[in-house]
C-alpha cells in the first residue's frame, strides 16, 4: 500500500466527495484486494478512500499514550533497576545487579511480599465465594430487589479514601464496633483493630472484600443468567436440597466466571495500597509492618528525601513478576479446567 | 409455581389452548414469589446485607449532621442526630480549602473524560476497520500496555512526569492515563456491531469518513460511550495513589487527597467535619450512578475483557 500512495493517485478530498472509485490502476488493484477474501475479511469500499496514514492519525493519541505511558515506563523500569537514580533528579550511575542483591537481603521487602501474598491468599477465595452467594440472594425477582441490588453496589462507587475514613471510625478503640461489643458485655477492653499489625492487615482485607462485593455480585448475576433454570427444577424434583443444587448445578454453571473473578481479585490483591494507607496510617502500620508491595515501592522509590528510584524500580520488577506469575498460573488452571 | 405445572403435566391430557379465552393479567401476589417462610428468610438476609454494605455509609452521613454537643461515638452516642444541623458542612468549607479540592477534582475529571472520550472513540473506530497496514502492531501495543500493573511502573512514570516539569500539577495527574487501552477496545467492540450495510449506504449518500464516524458510528455506540464516561469519571474522581505521588502543595490537591489529609491533621478530631467532607465526595458519584444505572451494569460485564 505504501507503493500505491507514493504515486499521485487521488485528488485531495476524494474521501469527502466519495465519487465512484476512479480508474487509476492502483485504485483498481486496491479494490481487488479489498474484495478478495483473505487476510482482510469484510473490507468494503470505505477502505479505498482511506490513505495509508489516515488510520494512524486517528489512532495516534491512543498509540502515543500506550507507548509513552504504558510500554516505555516498563522498559524504563527495567533499565532504572540497574541504576541509583533519585526521584528528584540528579546524576544516576549504573550499579549493576546491586539493587537486586540488596532486595534479596532486605527483610522489609520480604515482609511486604509476604503481606501482599497473604492478602491474595485470603481475599481471593472469599471474593470468589461471597459475591456468588450474594448474587444468588438477589437473583430472584422479588418486589424491591432493584433497590437492594443498587444499594449493595454503593460501596463500589465510594472512593477507598472515604470508605477507609468510615471504617476507621467503625474500628477505632472508641468506635462503633468496639463500643457495641462493650455494651453487650462481650469484651472488656477494646479490640485494637487499628494498632495491632495483624488486625490492621485483616481489617484492610475486610475493607477490600466489603468494597468488592457489589462489583463481583454484578459479575455473577450476568453469569447466573446463563445457568439453565430447568436444571434446578429437575434437581429439585429429584429431591436435591438447596446446598446440593448450589454445589452441583450453580457452581459448575458459573465456573468460568469464578475463574475470572479469582484472577482479577488475585491481581487486585497485589495492588492494594489505599486500604493499608487509610487503616494503618501513612507509615503502613506500626513500624511499616503492614506495608504491601506497592506501599513499599512508594516508600523506598519515591520518597523525596531518602528515596532511591533505582531500588524502587527493582522492587517494581519483582511486583510485575509476581503479577505475571499469578496471571500465568490462572491461565493454566483455566485451561486445565476446560479440558 | 413452575414445579406445580410440571408435576401436573403428565396426568392431564395436552390441552388445546386455542379455544380458551386469554385471562386478564393480574397483579402478582406475595404467594407467587414463593413460600412465606422462604420469603421472610430472603428478606431478612437482604436486610442484613444491606446493613453491612450501606450501614457504614449511612452512619457516616448521619454523624455529619450532628452538632458538636453530640458524641459521634462512644458510650453515649446515638445513631440518629437529636438536633440535625448543617454546621459541619459549613465548617468543612470554612476551615479547610474543600472548595479548592473539589475544583481540582473537577478539573481532573473533565480533562480525563474529554480526552478518553475523544481518543478512545477515534482509535476504536479505526481498529474496528479491517484492511489497513499496521493494525496488528497497534493492537499488540495496546494489549501490551495493559499488561503492566500501574503500581509496577509508577516510579518510572513519576520520573517522566518530573522530567516534563509536571510535578505538583493537575496536568501531571491527568496525563499518564489520558486514553486507556481498555476503553479503546470497548469502543472497538461497539463499532464492530454496527452493520456494514449502514456504512455502505452512508457512503453511497456521499458521507465522508468523519461524517460517517460522527453521524453514524457515534450515535450507534451510545451505550459503550456512556460506559467509558462513567468508568472514567469514577476512576478520576476516586483515584488516590497517583495524585498522592504527583501532588505536593495544598492548593493543587484533589478531593480524595485532601480528605485523607484531613484525617491525619488537627481537624481529624472533629469527625463530623471529616464526615461531611466524605459525604460531599460520595454524592456526585451516587447521582451519576442513579442517573446512568442501566448502562452501568453493562459496563461491569464489559470490564470483563480487562485481562
Amino acid at each position: 500500500m505504501v507503493t500505491d500512495t507514493a504515486k499521485p493517485v487521488s485528488v485531495p478530498g476524494t474521501e469527502r466527495t466519495a465519487s465512484v472509485p476512479g480508474t487509476a490502476p492502483s485504485r483498481i488493484r486496491r479494490l481487488g484486494r479489498a474484495l478478495r477474501p483473505g487476510p482482510s475479511p469484510g473490507a468494503n469500499g470505505a477502505a479505498l478512500y482511506r490513505r495509508w496514514w489516515q488510520p494512524w492519525l486517528w489512532a495516534a493519541p491512543a498509540i502515543i499514550c500506550a507507548a509513552v505511558f504504558g510500554v516505555f515506563p516498563f522498559l524504563n523500569t527495567l533499565l532504572l533497576s540497574f541504576t541509583d537514580a533519585k526521584p528528584l533528579g540528579g546524576a544516576a550511575s549504573f550499579v549493576g545487579w546491586s539493587n537486586y542483591t540488596r532486595m534479596l537481603d532486605d527483610s522489609d521487602f520480604w515482609l511486604a511480599t509476604r503481606n501482599s501474598l497473604l492478602y491474595a491468599l485470603i481475599v481471593v477465595p472469599l471474593m470468589v465465594l461471597l459475591p456468588l452467594l450474594l448474587a444468588i440472594l438477589v437473583e430472584k425477582n422479588l418486589p424491591g430487589i432493584g433497590f437492594f441490588r443498587s444499594a449493595f453496589y454503593t460501596p463500589v462507587l465510594a472512593s477507598s479514601v472515604v470508605v477507609g475514613l468510615s471504617w476507621q471510625w467503625l474500628l477505632a478503640d472508641e468506635g462503633l464496633i468496639n463500643t457495641s461489643l462493650e455494651k453487650a458485655h462481650l469484651i472488656k477492653d477494646a479490640i485494637p483493630f487499628l494498632s495491632d499489625s495483624w488486625l490492621i492487615l485483616f481489617s484492610a482485607m475486610g475493607l477490600t472484600l466489603w468494597k468488592g462485593l457489589g462489583w463481583y455480585m454484578i459479575f455473577y448475576l450476568a453469569a447466573l443468567g446463563n445457568v439453565p433454570k430447568e436444571l434446578h427444577e429437575a434437581a429439585a424434583m429429584d429431591g436435591a436440597g438447596a446446598v446440593r443444587r448450589f454445589w452441583h448445578i450453580t457452581v459448575p454453571g458459573v465456573r468460568q466466571a469464578m475463574m475470572l473473578v479469582g484472577t482479577l481479585t488475585g491481581i487486585g490483591s497485589l495492588r492494594v495500597f489505599t486500604e493499608i494507607y487509610m487503616l494503618g496510617s501513612s507509615t503502613g502500620g506500626p513500624g511499616g509492618a503492614d506495608r504491601t508491595l506497592p506501599f513499599y515501592i512508594r516508600d523506598v522509590g519515591l520518597d523525596p528525601l531518602t528515596g532511591n528510584a533505582g531500588y524502587g524500580s527493582a522492587v517494581s520488577v519483582a511486583l510485575f513478576l509476581l503479577t505475571l506469575g499469578l496471571t500465568l498460573l490462572a491461565q493454566r488452571l483455566t485451561k486445565e479446567d476446560e479440558s | 409455581m413452575t414445579s406445580l405445572t410440571t408435576a401436573e403435566a403428565p396426568r392431564k391430557a395436552p390441552r388445546t389452548t386455542g379455544t380458551r379465552r386469554p385471562r386478564r393479567p393480574r397483579l402478582p401476589r406475595w404467594r407467587d414469589y414463593g413460600r412465606p417462610r422462604e420469603l421472610i428468610v430472603r428478606y431478612l438476609l437482604l436486610l442484613f446485607v444491606l446493613g453491612i454494605t450501606v450501614g457504614p455509609l449511612i452512619w457516616q452521613f448521619l454523624a455529619s449532621l450532628k452538632s458538636t454537643s453530640e458524641d459521634v461515638f462512644g458510650a453515649n452516642a446515638t445513631l440518629l442526630p437529636h438536633d440535625p444541623t448543617l454546621r459541619a458542612y459549613r465548617a468543612v468549607f470554612e476551615q479547610v480549602p474543600v472548595a479548592t479540592y473539589i475544583w481540582n477534582s473537577v478539573i481532573v475529571v473533565v480533562l480525563s473524560v474529554t480526552s478518553q472520550l475523544l481518543f478512545s472513540t477515534t482509535a476504536g473506530y479505526m481498529l474496528s476497520k479491517p484492511a489497513w497496514k499496521g493494525r496488528k502492531a497497534v493492537w499488540i501495543l495496546l494489549a501490551a500496555s495493559m499488561m503492566f500493573p500501574f503500581e509496577s511502573i509508577m516510579v518510572s512514570l513519576f520520573l517522566s512526569i518530573r522530567d516534563l516539569g509536571l510535578v505538583d500539577s493537575l496536568v501531571g495527574v491527568w496525563l499518564p492515563g489520558f486514553v486507556a487501552a481498555i476503553n479503546v477496545l470497548l469502543m472497538r467492540g461497539a463499532f464492530l456491531a454496527v452493520p456494514r450495510e449502514l456504512e455502505d449506504s452512508a457512503m453511497i449518500d456521499g458521507a465522508g469518513e468523519w461524517q460517517r464516524f460522527r453521524h453514524l458510528y457515534l450515535p450507534s455506540a451510545w451505550g459503550a460511550i456512556m460506559v467509558v464516561v462513567i468508568n472514567t469519571f469514577i476512576a478520576a474522581w476516586d483515584d488516590f495513589l497517583w495524585p498522592l505521588i504527583v501532588l505536593r502543595s495544598e492548593s493543587s490537591m484533589t478531593l480524595t487527597l485532601g480528605l485523607s489529609r484531613l484525617q491525619s491533621s488537627s481537624f481529624g478530631y472533629d469527625q463530623r467535619v471529616v464526615m461531611a467532607g466524605s459525604v460531599i465526595s460520595i454524592v456526585p458519584v451516587l447521582v451519576l450512578f442513579f442517573i446512568t444505572q442501566r448502562w452501568f451494569y453493562k459496563g461491569v460485564s464489559a470490564g470483563a475483557v480487562k485481562f
